[in-house]
């Protein structure tokens, strides 16, 4: 079982290196997206610092979205979902190799991005290292519940924006955590609370959405 | 061991002496209608049978019922005596092929192989790799990126899995045979022949009919069960 | 024996078709009847509030709104789930059936929501935990219907609808703690009663009234609707040919 995860992960690397433009499109798109928001708020530091946590996490929560659209969609069309499903191995393991996949290709980047868009948007250094320690906890759930939701749109017309619609309002929880950890670190406030509830949220997600994204692959392949 | 129990004792046989596959009154639905139904088809070791009928008959409805792909409307599908769906040994004693390739645009044609052979917990060792292109006549492309190879090829090299089969395992073929050049085609049936001889049973379809190299098949027309 | 052959009785379309059928009229005429009193004495009898005035009587609707709102949410998980697991093809149109209705309620709660906030608030929109909730779940219904509308071949809907059902109502109960813990950190509004603690008995017997009427309303909806969708469905099989001959 855990070479089957070994040989579905490593494989979605090697594509994704193979991509390697396409893979930090995500990326680019973030930090196209936040610096957005100054241009349409206006430059004030002051307003930057109070919307910086919530803008840097929705846009980190849309990327997600947009490049996990297609996770399943080229494994779908060449027969290789097919051959992965019927080997034998949990369709867990399967959505729990593919998940880890993505957030290692697309949500480890976003967080790694992070800390220079936080100074874009002159958060503190304290407020900043939340920011990144949110997001670390936050963005595996989004690549869980991304995987879930291609899983229920594999093959369909619109299913970039279906997948947005679908899953976006699952997603509430893990942004309300998040962003809300950064905004009590900058009332003087301790986290603890926040990333007790972010971590607990994480561990029902990686119990529920792997099989729940097993069940709709073998669903989408009937 | 006998083939005809319910029970799960496939676990006692070896993979040398080959199980049987039967299909049971079996039904496809297709949107609002049935396909066909009533089929029933059994395959016993070292046979082959070619699934023929016009198109549009369910040939590869058939095949994705038979490996577990999807579930029967009514009926249903047996390996050694056993449901498919309780057996905990059929996906691996079974290779299906489909009529898609399963190789990656993006990896060689090795990198390919050996992730299939992989998640099929087949060798996937570089010898036991190179072997199997070999057979199949890729042994010259094993590190061109799939993207650049022909229609031919690309079967070719989805078909190398099978060079990878030592044991009496079921196959499941959707249209092997397609894109091949005669060479092509030759070195398939060598490959038929091998893995019937020892036992292996092969379930194909094939919209013209196998040629003169090909092993002795059972034809079974899914046209009349419609 | 005869236990076991009710529970599955209506699982035919055929019949369900048929019990739809004979209780629809009754289940509308008991919904219009039901309102009627209802708001005559919510809007009429019941007396006004201390604090909030006469403004305060939109509560009527809006509450047995956001409760059909949620319970209609649950059964049509439930639903799905029955569909998918027995494989009972009625129980998945049910299902179908239900969101729509749902999402109704929904944005029927959301918007009452707003008229009561307004005069309290001076805005047509707060942020109020409930009313956010309240929110999510139209979204949830949403996806649910884009989801099964997206899909052609309708078992694949029905399947993937159950799942998708299944998760949000884990997640809804998740996602309402979350969002209360985000509006008292942030010192949001709230939109409540602020009346006497003890509700007057009319003001109760009209929300009870109301409640059961949207009960009776949702009942007649939904069956209507899956009649509908029975029809569609088995389209070619006997039964239906002949409801179509017949006419």
């Amino acid at each position: 079982m855990s070479s089957a995860f070994a040989a579905v992960y490593a494989r979605d690397l090697r594509l994704a290196l193979r991509r390697r433009v396409e893979a930090l499109l995500p990326v680019v798109f973030f930090v196209v997206a936040v610096s957005l928001f100054p241009l349409g708020v206006g430059p004030e530091p002051q307003t930057l610092r109070q919307i910086a946590a919530g803008v840097v996490w929705v846009c980190a929560l849309l990327a997600s979205m947009l490049s996990v659209a297609s996770l399943y969609a080229q494994d779908f069309n060449d027969g290789s979902l097919e051959q992965m499903m019927i080997s034998g191995h949990a369709g867990t393991v399967i959505a729990a190799a593919k998940a880890s996949a993505h957030w290692t290709v697309t949500g480890a980047p976003l967080v790694v991005a992070a800390p220079l868009i936080g100074l874009l948007l002159d958060v503190t250094s304290q407020s900043l290292l939340t920011l990144v320690l949110s997001l670390l906890l936050g963005t595996p759930i989004l690549s869980l519940l991304g995987g879930m939701g291609a899983a229920l749109t594999i093959g369909l017309r619109g299913a970039g924006v279906l997948l947005i619609l679908l899953i976006l309002p699952l997603s509430i929880p893990a942004l309300i955590f998040g962003a809300g950890a950064v905004a009590a670190v900058d009332s003087g406030v301790s986290a603890a609370g926040h990333f007790s509830l972010l971590g607990a949220l994480l561990i029902v997600t990686a119990l529920v959405a792997p099989p729940a994204t097993g069940l709709a692959l073998r669903i989408a392949l009937e | 061991m006998t083939a005809t129990t319910t029970s799960p004792t496939n676990a006692l046989r070896s993979p040398a002496q080959g199980a049987t596959l039967a299909a049971v009154d079996l039904a496809c639905r297709r949107g609002n209608r049935l396909l066909f139904r009533g089929v029933n088809l059994e395959l016993r070791p070292g046979e082959a049978i070619w699934l023929r009928g016009h198109n549009g008959c369910g040939k590869t409805s058939l095949l994705r019922l038979v490996v577990g792909l999807s579930v029967p409307e009514s009926g249903r599908v047996l390996w050694a005596g056993a449901p498919i769906g309780e057996s905990n040994s059929f996906a691996h004693e079974r290779v299906y092929i489909g009529h898609a390739n399963a190789m990656k645009d993006d990896l060689t044609v090795i990198e390919s192989l050996r992730f299939l052979a992989r998640i099929h917990g087949r060798d996937s060792g570089v010898d036991a790799l190179h072997a199997a292109l070999q057979r199949v006549g890729l042994e010259g492309r094993r590190d061109a990126i799939v993207r650049t190879l022909s229609q031919g090829q690309r079967r070719r090299a989805a078909l190398a899995r099978l060079a990878l089969e030592h044991t009496a395992t079921l196959w499941v073929l959707d249209e092997p045979y397609d894109a091949l050049d005669a060479e092509g085609i030759g070195r398939v049936d060598a490959l038929l022949l091998e893995h019937l001889a020892r036992g292996g049973s092969v379930l194909l379809t094939s919209h013209s009919s196998p040629g003169g190299g090909a092993p002795p098949m059972t034809e079974f027309d899914l046209g009349r069960f419609n | 024996m005869k236990g076991t052959l009710r529970w599955t009785t209506f699982a035919a379309p055929s019949r369900f078709y048929a019990l739809a059928g004979a209780l629809n009229p009754w289940l509308w005429a008991l919904a219009v009847l039901l309102a009627l009193a209802g708001l005559y004495v919510g809007f009429l009898v019941a007396p006004t509030d201390a604090t909030q005035g006469d403004s305060y009587r939109i509560i009527f609707i809006h509450v047995p709104a956001a409760w059909m709102s949620m319970v209609l949410y649950v059964a049509m998980a439930f639903w799905a789930a029955v569909g998918w697991m027995l494989n009972a093809r009625m129980a998945s149109m049910l299902a179908r059936a239900l969101a729509p209705t749902g999402a109704l309620f929904t944005f029927l709660a959301l918007w009452t929501g707003s008229f009561w906030g307004k005069p309290a608030w001076g805005t047509w929109w707060v942020w109020d935990a409930r009313l956010t909730s309240e929110l999510i779940l139209l979204f949830l219904y949403l996806g649910y219907i884009a989801l099964v509308s997206s899909i052609d071949d309708v078992v694949r809907g029905d399947k993937a609808g159950a799942v998708l059902a299944i998760v949000g109502v884990i997640n809804v109960p998740i996602i309402y703690f979350s969002v209360r813990w985000w509006n008292t950190l942030h010192q949001g509004a709230t939109i409540s009663m602020t009346a006497a603690p003890k509700m007057a008995h009319t003001m109760l017997l009209a929300m009870l009234l109301m409640t059961l009427a949207f009960w009776a309303y949702a009942f007649a909806v939904v069956f209507t609707r899956a009649q509908a969708l029975a029809l569609e469905r088995e389209r070619d099989t006997d039964w239906v040919r002949a409801l179509a001959t017949k006419r």
